[in-house]
């Protein structure tokens, strides 16, 4: 048997959550680099299945398959397509990011007391979170998958709730409080969708007989696995509700904003840019492939749904006084724009939204990032703090420009070439939705800018004046994202190329072709 | 007329004694029960004749080696098939040897041998006048507050007489899922009830809170046994036999010899339906669900907290047991008319435990409405009325009660002055001061939360599985809703360990013997492995869903 890669892409960063709880109290510099290594060969491992994925081959690849727990019909099944393989390269990405990001963000207060070690527990928790993601993104049992998806949230709650940043405008009592509320908004929410899903699970299991993605899709496809039309819609609708409060849409996304407002910034990005991921992710993959009709029958809901996504967010995010929070309503409409191009049903528009979630990422944690540091120099998340920052920290502000210039889709950075296919894709069938959507840009020229003037430029606020630029570690987390988004802004084929072959298979699935003309057109 | 005539008009001739044989009992396969009773008894004698000072061991030593022997001879009986191809009646028709039983009885075993490891326990109190006290009374017959209390305490007394109530408790329950007609299933609910009233009212601190504890469990399970016995009666009538076969056949009406005595009253289907559903109110009384639940809370509460954790799983799964027989052996036949009302109580009992359960503020209450929504999941794996359901059920108890012990085991540890510190709002901030207790707290409530990875999780997806296959997907709908709802006030518990502040007076963390840390220990790999790697237990469950009739 080949060496199972897909199992140790996953397993490396588990031992690595293992090893860094481990570390003594007062080895916390060990962690950190312990927790960092872990990453770093993880993000190896996922340039092997990179390299050796054929973006021509075979459906899955990489496969893996053994039995686990036969009295449920449960099968441990990995496999990658194009999809998963460039959303496990995302996350092995930036996961060596976040964690350097973080390095002083969990550090003890109190060193008094021995037993309490607050920065093995944050690193074991991000590594904890990066072997769930990326098992789900190989899983190809929806039981493997459900596990995972819904395990997750626990290593995300206690990031949530337990650690924050380390000044607040309102002192420490009410920032823990606010943490909490935040950590049990996000786990209810969660847990609420993931459940219903549960009982879709059961259901697709008394429907099925299984729980094999590609058995099931197979028999969906030639015909041998008839499902009633309400079964099959009941069936969508409760995987698709668990997906879209993750990913999330509106109405289902008021969590959002609190756990990333409240959360310190590496785990604020570790949210939005790696684990929402893994809803738009489950949508193209579960939901279109095991219930195709259902899919098509409530596409105009879920793109009604999507533009409010995306317009409101835009909206709210405008209206923001918090830093943070106006990247979380941004990063609503984003998903708007993702779940859009993934309903849209045509491959630009699924290509897009595939591209989208890797581009998504990438900018969201460069701005993020930044904005973190800007945070942790002044101790404030308000927009109002600050003032005149590109006057003493000009590589910061640099650097928060291209954030920003990259969440507004500037051309030449890379999520243009994914919202241009998302618009174009849409556009190609549902022209009034594209066209509402277009909007969303527009609005997000305006949050974006207007968070730059309002903080950057003008004249230097006296508690910032003092305001030390990037310090070399920053700079090393945020240099080579700004080096990502410009190439992918300006090349991204490699990334189309993977994605493409796999976006064309799971169109073949829900029996839609792509509007003649348009892709002509396109091409 | 002849004086034999005249005779046999008011005697009937009895056949000769010779044609009395000996009942036939089947010693070996009665092993398990023989020997814990075996143990008790002898427990007994220790207490009577065995200097006090050397009691506590004997009887911790006697215990421990009944227990292992009995999950021995369960493991032995079930390996030698009669858990599957030799399963059959023993003892004249009284004792069902089969899979669910054996599966049961191996799952009673265990916990209460891990329970007991919590009973023993001696280094959590601080010692009374120089002597290491465990969590049970100095005497019971002192009044609380009393002259001869004090001097009992400072006599060193503890109260050994709870280890063979333990044993009795436990024989009883093993018979309780095994029982094979209506007069021996009330004996065995009679032989664990009694020892657990007494041992509810044991506990060394908060005398009247316990005293009153049992007082209440004393006498509302005195209401439902009596409810079980007069339902035994109508049964009787109604089928002329306390057999569960015979009744079974009545029911279907596959019976062909009417004793005519009963002529009147047998077949009488009015008989029948209040008949089995007062057994099956004094069965659901003991598994707490809603709406026989009044005595949950204020028991788990009130009880020494090693007795709650024991009890908690063990009667649980006893009740359980004995529920799924009467209703899948003697009542099939008549599952049309039961699984409509056992919908409805599953319904009740779910959302009524996790709601109520949002409102507690004290640790144990809050677990005991937990065990409540808990008994509502498993009676949806029992309305499924297939193999799967009968096994889902069996792997749900094994992964429940363990648990369930290793929380109440956990409850143990977090101390003040005053005893355990049960109030919830003591318990905020225990995540900075004692992570790793608050770690294995926390791996509980996410079990009990159903969350992926833990026993909980594998447990509720089988019964769930269980009952949309057999045709109750509203039901599922219900628990993953009720599901949800209890997830808070786990999570709530967790929020206050590891989000809040730990309080200047807060409780202290005791630091158990190896005794208690087995408990935890044990609990929190069995909760791991069977969330993990279930599918041993699965299998050995689903092998052991049969049963003999």
């Amino acid at each position: 048997m080949s060496f199972p890669l897909l199992t140790a892409t996953a397993a490396l960063p588990a031992i690595g959550a293992i090893a860094t709880a481990a570390v003594p109290a007062a080895r916390r510099n060990a962690a950190k680099a312990l927790a960092l290594f872990f990453s770093l060969a993880t993000l190896v491992l996922a340039i092997v299945i990179l390299v050796r994925f054929d973006p021509d081959g075979d459906r899955y690849q990489l496969t893996e398959s053994r039995s686990w727990i036969a009295e449920f019909g449960v099968r441990y099944e990995l496999g990658v397509d194009g999809i998963a393989v460039a959303l496990i390269a995302l996350t092995a990405l930036l996961i060596p990011f976040i964690i350097l990001a973080g390095w002083h963000d969990a550090d003890p207060l109190e060193t008094g007391n021995k037993r309490w070690r607050p920065t093995q527990g944050f690193f074991a928790l991000i590594l904890a979170v990066e072997a769930m993601v990326i098992i789900s993104f190989e899983a190809t049992d929806v039981f493997l998958f459900y596990i995972f998806f819904e395990a997750m949230l626990i290593p995300m709650y206690f990031l949530i709730g337990g650690f924050g940043d380390r000044a607040h405008e309102h002192g420490e009592e009410t920032a823990a409080t606010q943490r909490s509320y935040a950590a049990v908004k996000f786990l209810l929410y969660n847990l609420a969708g993931g459940l219903i899903m549960l009982a879709a699970v059961i259901g697709l299991y008394v429907v099925a007989g299984n729980f094999s993605l590609t058995e099931i899709a197979e028999a969906r496809a030639n015909g041998s696995l008839d499902m009633a039309t309400n079964t099959e819609r009941w069936l969508f609708l409760g995987f698709f509700f668990a997906f879209a409060v993750k990913a999330p849409l509106w109405p289902l996304h008021t969590w959002l904003p609190n756990a990333m407002g409240e959360s310190t910034t590496p785990v604020a990005v570790l949210i939005t840019a790696v684990v929402d991921k893994v809803g738009t992710f489950a949508m193209l993959r579960f939901c279109l492939q095991l219930f195709p009709e259902a899919s098509k029958w409530a596409t105009p809901a879920i793109l009604v749904l999507a533009v409010i996504s995306i317009i409101y967010g835009a909206l709210l995010a405008v209206g923001q006084r918090d830093i943070k929070r106006l990247v979380a309503y941004a990063s609503i409409s984003h998903f708007g724009f993702i779940i859009m191009g993934i309903f849209a049903m045509t491959s630009q528009g699924q290509s897009g939204a595939t591209l989208y979630m890797v581009n998504h990422g990438i900018s969201t944690a460069a701005l993020m990032l930044v904005a973190g540091f800007l945070i942790s120099r002044r101790g404030s998340r308000l927009i109002a703090d600050y003032g005149g920052v590109q006057k003493v920290a000009p590589v910061l502000a640099g650097t928060f420009l291209i954030g920003g210039l990259a969440t507004l889709s500037l051309p030449g950075l890379a999520p243009f070439v994914s919202e241009f296919l998302v618009l174009a894709g849409t556009f190609s069938r549902y022209p009034v939705i594209g066209i509402i959507a277009t909007f969303g840009i527009v609005l997000a020229a305006l949050y974006t800018l207007v968070l730059y003037q309002r903080t950057m430029t003008g004249p230097v606020k006296p508690e910032v004046a003092a305001m030390p630029d990037l310090r070399a570690r920053e700079l090393l987390v945020v240099a080579p994202l700004i080096v990502v988004l410009i190439f992918l802004g300006v090349y991204p084929k490699p990334v189309t190329d993977i994605v493409d072959p796999a976006v064309k298979q799971t169109l073949s699935d829900v029996h839609k072709k792509d509007p003649q003309p348009e892709v002509e057109a396109a091409k | 007329m002849s004086t034999a005539v005249v005779h046999s008009l008011w005697t009937t001739a009895a056949d000769p004694i010779s044609k009395i044989g000996a009942p036939k009992i089947e010693y070996a396969q009665l092993a398990p029960t023989l020997i814990v009773v075996g143990a008790a008894v002898v427990g007994i004698l220790v207490e009577a004749f065995v200097p006090r000072r050397s009691r506590y061991y004997a009887q911790l030593f006697l215990s421990v080696v009944a227990l292992v022997a009995a999950f021995a001879a369960v493991v032995a009986l079930a390996a030698d098939g009669y858990g599957t191809t030799k399963a059959h009646i023993a003892a004249m028709g009284a004792i069902a040897v089969d899979g669910p039983a054996l599966f049961l009885q191996g799952t009673i075993l265990l916990s209460a041998l891990v329970g007991l490891f919590t009973f023993a326990e001696r280094r959590l109190d601080p010692e009374a006048h120089g002597s290491r006290v465990d969590s049970f009374a100095a005497q019971a017959a002192s009044v609380p507050g009393s002259d001869s209390e004090k001097a009992a305490v400072k006599a060193g007394f503890t109260t050994t007489e709870v280890f063979p109530l333990l044993l009795f408790a436990v024989a009883g329950m093993l018979v309780f899922p095994a029982a094979n007609d209506l007069l021996t299933l009330f004996i065995a609910l009679e032989v664990f009830s009694l020892p657990l009233y007494l041992l509810c009212a044991l506990a060394r601190r908060k005398r009247l809170l316990s005293q009153e504890a049992a007082v209440k469990y004393f006498l509302l399970g005195s209401f439902a046994s009596a409810f079980t016995l007069f339902g035994i009666a109508l049964l009787y009538g109604y089928a002329g036999s306390v057999s569960y076969a015979t009744i079974a056949q009545v029911v279907d009406g596959t019976v062909t010899n009417v004793s005519p005595a009963l002529a009147d009253t047998m077949g009488n289907d009015v008989l029948l339906l209040i008949g089995a559903a007062m057994i099956v109110m004094g069965l659901l009384f003991k598994v707490g669900a809603v709406p026989f639940h009044m005595w949950t809370p204020d028991v788990y509460q009130g009880a020494p907290t090693p007795v709650t954790g024991f009890m908690a799983a063990a009667t649980k799964v006893a009740a359980f047991g004995a529920l799924l027989r009467i209703l899948y052996v003697v009542l099939p036949g008549l599952r049309w008319d039961w699984r409509p009302v056992m919908w409805g109580v599953a319904v009740v009992t779910m959302l009524g435990g996790a709601i109520v359960a949002i409102t507690q503020t004290d640790i144990k209450r809050l677990l005991a409405y937990s065990s409540i929504a808990h008994a509502g999941f498993i009676l949806a794996g029992v309305i499924a009325t297939t193999p799967d359901g009968v096994s889902s059920v069996l792997f749900y108890l094994a992964a429940y009660s363990f648990v369930t012990i290793g929380a109440f085991a956990v409850v143990t540890l977090v101390r003040d002055a005053g005893g355990e510190a049960t109030h919830l709002s003591k318990w905020a901030g225990l995540g900075r001061r004692s992570p790793l207790v608050a770690a294995v707290f926390a791996v509980f409530l996410l079990a009990f939360a159903g969350i992926p990875l833990t026993s909980g999780f594998a447990g509720k997806f089988a019964v769930f599985k269980a009952a949309a296959e057999g045709g109750a997907a509203p039901l599922v709908v219900v628990g993953v809703i009720s599901s949800a709802i209890a997830a808070f006030f786990y999570i709530r518990v967790i929020v206050l360990m590891f989000f809040s502040e730990p309080r200047p007076e807060g409780p202290t963390v005791a630091v158990p013997s190896p005794l208690t840390m087995t408990t935890i220990g044990v609990g929190v790999a069995v909760t791991l492995v069977l969330g993990v790697a279930p599918q041993y237990f699965l299998d050995l469950a689903s092998q052991a869903g049969v049963f003999v009739r």
